[in-house]
């Protein structure tokens, strides 16, 4: 017969509470940390692509993306709208005034609560300080806009804040990129957390990282944003599209940023 | 419409340049179909080509089978100091040019 020592019901609930504590607090730790793919082997987009189209890449002449860049170059300093504000007129020197902003993107704007990307915080700008019609998604000029602010961020640090305000939309994007949908069944991680690096007819999947865009995808012969590459997606998996602007890609986007954390941007990025 | 063009800033006489030219062009094939069934007419770059200090050094015919934003290099020998200047003239009937100084010394 098991012998009781006094007081040995309090040492065991004492026990039990503190244990309890431990483990709620590893669970905190872990929610905000738990990576599927640990940082120390994240692979950029680029390490899935053959040889000359890494070379295409890092040749920033021969790099097609470099020819919207360029327009995009002209239009920070064309002016638009009534008052004949360019984007030079308050941003001054893109080289010096947009290095590494890219890099934090999408990120909530302080003032309305929204979650912008490059692209919306464009549009922003253009309506309301250029006072003009913005942009509409996938022309030229958005992304050669995009792409020039963008390439200012070049081999800066993903590094996008989850917290505060931007929580909502991180979590919505994560439950998004975990739920499976379309005809094929198939969410995100499918793919590119549990089987990326194996081959997918005849193309090796990648982690599904963002770092590269808007890039220049040879099957689109054109620079694309990142909204119409996770398009691509949801159309690889037999889902409904969502139209550009929705809300759904920009939650999305902000769960691949922090995901890619510590990876370096490489827009204009090529891919296949 | 947007090119670029790459030639060295300077060279010597005789010296052997690379030159190199990226157009932004969708080079249309006339073989697809837009989102509503319609075919998309054909528009390429049709022919291009580069005229340094005034006399013609490369000349090209492009057409369907050549991508989107074509690129091309080739070389020449530097004689005198000159503009190298292409220019290009697609389907539609656009055409474009670009310019660059070179510098012989």
């Amino acid at each position: 017969m098991e012998r009781r020592v006094p007081g040995s019901e309090q040492m065991n609930w004492l026990r039990a509470a503190l244990l309890a504590a431990l483990i709620s607090s590893c669970a905190v730790i872990s929610s905000a940390e738990d990576r599927a793919i640990p940082l120390n082997q994240l692979r950029s987009g680029s390490e899935f692509l053959s040889p000359e189209l890494r070379a295409l890449q890092a040749d920033a002449f021969a790099n097609p993306g470099m020819l919207w860049v360029e327009r995009g170059a002209k239009l920070w300093s064309t002016p638009a709208g009534s008052a004949g504000q360019s984007c030079a007129s308050c941003h001054q020197d893109a080289a010096k005034t947009m290095r590494g902003v890219a890099a934090s993107y999408p990120r909530v704007d302080a003032k309305s609560g929204f979650l912008l990307n490059v692209e919306a915080r464009i549009n922003q700008c253009r309506s309301e300080r250029q006072a003009v019609a913005p942009f509409r998604y996938e022309s030229d000029d958005l992304l050669s806009l995009t792409a020039y602010v963008n390439s200012f961020s070049k081999d800066y640090k993903i590094n996008v804040v989850i917290d505060g305000n931007a929580e909502t939309y991180f979590e919505a994007g994560r439950t998004l990129y975990y739920r499976r949908s379309g005809q094929m069944n198939l969410s995100c991680a499918q793919c590119h957390e549990e089987n990326w690096g194996k081959n997918l007819y005849a193309e090796r999947i990648s982690q599904g990282h963002p770092n590269a865009y808007p890039a220049y995808r040879m099957e689109w012969q054109s620079m694309g944003s990142l909204e119409r590459r996770l398009r691509a997606c949801l159309s690889g998996v037999r889902a409904e599209m969502l139209p550009y602007g929705a809300q759904e890609y920009r939650n999305l986007a902000l769960f691949l940023a922090w995901r890619a954390q510590g990876l370096p941007m490489e827009s204009p990025g090529i891919r296949r | 419409m947007t090119a670029r063009i790459q030639i060295p800033a300077q060279a010597k006489p005789g010296e052997v340049i690379e030159i190199r030219v990226l157009i932004q062009h969708p080079m249309e094939t006339g073989y697809r179909y837009d989102d509503a069934g319609k075919p998309i007419p054909r528009n390429t770059i049709r022919t291009l080509n580069c005229r340094y200090d005034g006399i013609e050094i490369f000349s090209a015919e492009l057409g369907p089978g050549i991508g989107a934003n074509p690129y091309l290099q080739f070389t020449t020998v530097a004689r005198a100091s000159g503009d190298v200047e292409f220019s290009w003239v697609d389907d539609e009937g656009v055409a474009g040019s670009e310019r660059q100084r070179l510098v012989v010394a």
